[in-house]
């Protein structure tokens, strides 16, 4: 559990380092990778090889922010168990065959590495998103965009809430696994009143830090500071990136490469 | 300095379920003065305090801040006054650093972003931390923390601070040090503590509470060197004013 916090405030440790990534306007980098979600999941289900040159993005950004790689694996695997949810039948009821490479494979299997490069590279861009940003700015580069006041408020209190109620489970396990040593986890019989538990004292805990945020003039508005403007550094980041993604969807472009380097194209 | 000046008038206020948590109290607190409400677990000091801020609206009575009086309408306007300081400096300190934590306040009344910054390294700077600008609130020590938590009440510059049990849970040197940080404040200031030793040393009056009612109202030393009146309510002697437990030889007061 306090493994679990940790990773929480890392996002917002890694997004506060002084490096020249982090330093872009959040508005672009909102853009940017609202370009790239919608050109990532704008292929279709069999454009695999299409797909690919949107990995560039993760990696050369991973590599410029100086990503945990090991963290951040770990947390493009939470969503693994989805991902195998949604796709794992495909390949049941999709039996129809494509060969590729010399092999005859189910199309089904197509998909679902579709399904799961698109989720990898969603998910990847999400959390590139946050740990270069930070969740304060995002909100605020939302709010310049135009989202509603009340929506990004609850994004930016639920994120904050996360790691209130994280604490408060963490505090009554290990209440819990004192008294009860020996024991695995908690006993299916104290699961009620555990949840119970934890959601009213996570709600009185809620209520505290909202009346420090009255106390301190919170009107419903989250006041994150001025944001320097967008400098043409910025802009080169979001056109740059932007042609990318426009060209990767509009060409295939390990075909092209492909017929480059075999000496199809005349 | 009327503006700054406190006044509670026969307050009464009960929670939800029934219990009674203050029954009728009544006091005024003037501009500059440094006032310990001190109580037995229970007695009412928390509630009063929510009540003084706002948090909880009384069901009869008035509070006033200077010829303010406090009522859902003037509530921001009093709390810009009125900075408060929580007993947990974990429910006070929620934004990802000291530095975002500090300048809350300031920017919900809208200041210049200049003034904000301004504000953020001269409360810092006063209560010690400068240096754990840019630290996460939750990677500091208690005794920062508690330092944190007052820099982002100072940023608001109120004219009166309240302060719950501003030195629990602290070592012997942190208490010491928020003490220090005590003293050193001109502002009126309001204290309830279980630490009557701190609040012998910081506040020049005390107010006790015992169920709900006043028990007692009077300067520090009237108050706490009245070993009938703080048994009565649940309380002892500072260890300061005590006597040896050794030998029982009796320790001179100095203040």
């Amino acid at each position: 559990m306090k493994e679990s916090i940790h990773q929480i405030r890392l996002l917002d440790d890694l997004a506060r380092r002084p490096i020249p990534i982090n330093r872009l306007h959040p508005l672009v980098k909102l853009l940017t990778t609202v370009i790239y979600l919608t050109v990532a999941v704008s292929f279709g289900r069999y454009e695999i090889s299409a797909l690919l040159p949107l990995v560039f993005y993760p990696v050369i950004i991973f590599s410029l922010a100086e990503l945990p790689m090991a963290d951040m694996l770990k947390r493009i695997g939470w969503v693994m168990p989805f991902v195998l949810g949604i796709g794992i039948l495909n390949p049941v009821f999709d039996h129809q065959t494509v060969s590729l490479l010399g092999l005859t494979i189910s199309r089904g299997w197509l998909t679902f590495l579709s399904i799961s490069i698109k989720c990898i590279l969603t998910v990847a861009a999400g959390i590139i998103l946050i740990a270069t940003t930070g969740i304060d700015r995002l909100g605020a580069a939302m709010r310049m965009i135009g989202f509603p006041r009340i929506f990004v408020l609850q994004l930016l209190l639920t994120y904050r809430y996360i790691s209130v109620l994280g604490d408060e489970l963490a505090r009554m396990i290990r209440a819990y696994s004192l008294r009860a040593p020996g024991q695995k986890g908690i006993k299916r019989d104290a699961w009620g009143s555990f949840a119970g538990s934890l959601l009213l004292r996570s709600f009185d805990r809620a209520q505290r830090v909202y009346a420090a945020m009255c106390l301190r003039g919170f009107a419903g508005e989250y006041n994150t500071g001025n944001i320097a403007k967008i400098n043409s550094r910025d802009l080169r980041f979001l056109a740059g990136w932007g042609a990318f993604f426009v060209i990767a969807r509009i060409y295939n472009v390990p075909l092209l490469l492909g017929s480059l380097l075999t000496g199809v194209i005349k | 300095m009327s503006h700054h000046k406190v006044e509670v008038r026969d307050l009464r206020f009960s929670y939800p379920d029934g219990h009674e948590a203050i029954l009728k109290v009544s006091f005024t607190i003037f501009h500059g003065e440094s006032v310990g409400i001190i109580g037995a677990n229970g007695a009412g000091k928390s509630t009063l305090l929510m009540l003084l801020m706002g948090i909880l609206f009384p069901d009869a009575g008035e509070i006033l801040v200077g010829d303010t009086h406090l009522t859902r309408k003037t509530l921001p306007m009093i709390r810009q006054r009125l900075g408060m300081v929580f007993q947990d400096p974990d429910d006070q300190l929620f934004m990802t650093t000291v530095h975002e934590d500090v300048a809350f306040g300031p920017r919900n009344y809208q200041l210049d972003e200049q003034e904000v910054e301004y504000r953020v390294v001269e409360a810092l700077a006063q209560v010690g931390i400068p240096h754990l600008i840019d630290r996460a609130p939750f990677k500091l020590s208690g005794g920062e923390k508690r330092a944190a938590a007052i820099a982002t009440v100072l940023s608001m510059k109120p004219d009166i601070l309240i302060m719950d049990e501003p030195t629990a849970s602290l070592d012997p040197k942190s208490r010491r040090r928020v003490m220090g940080l005590l003293k050193s404040f001109e502002h009126t200031k309001i204290i309830t503590s279980h630490d009557l030793d701190m609040v012998f040393e910081t506040c020049q009056r005390v107010i006790v509470i015992k169920d709900g009612l006043i028990a007692a109202d009077g300067s520090v030393e009237e108050v706490l060197e009245n070993q009938q009146l703080l048994d009565d309510c649940g309380l002892e002697m500072p260890l300061s004013l005590q006597n040896c437990p050794n030998c029982g030889a009796s320790k001179q007061v100095t203040q």
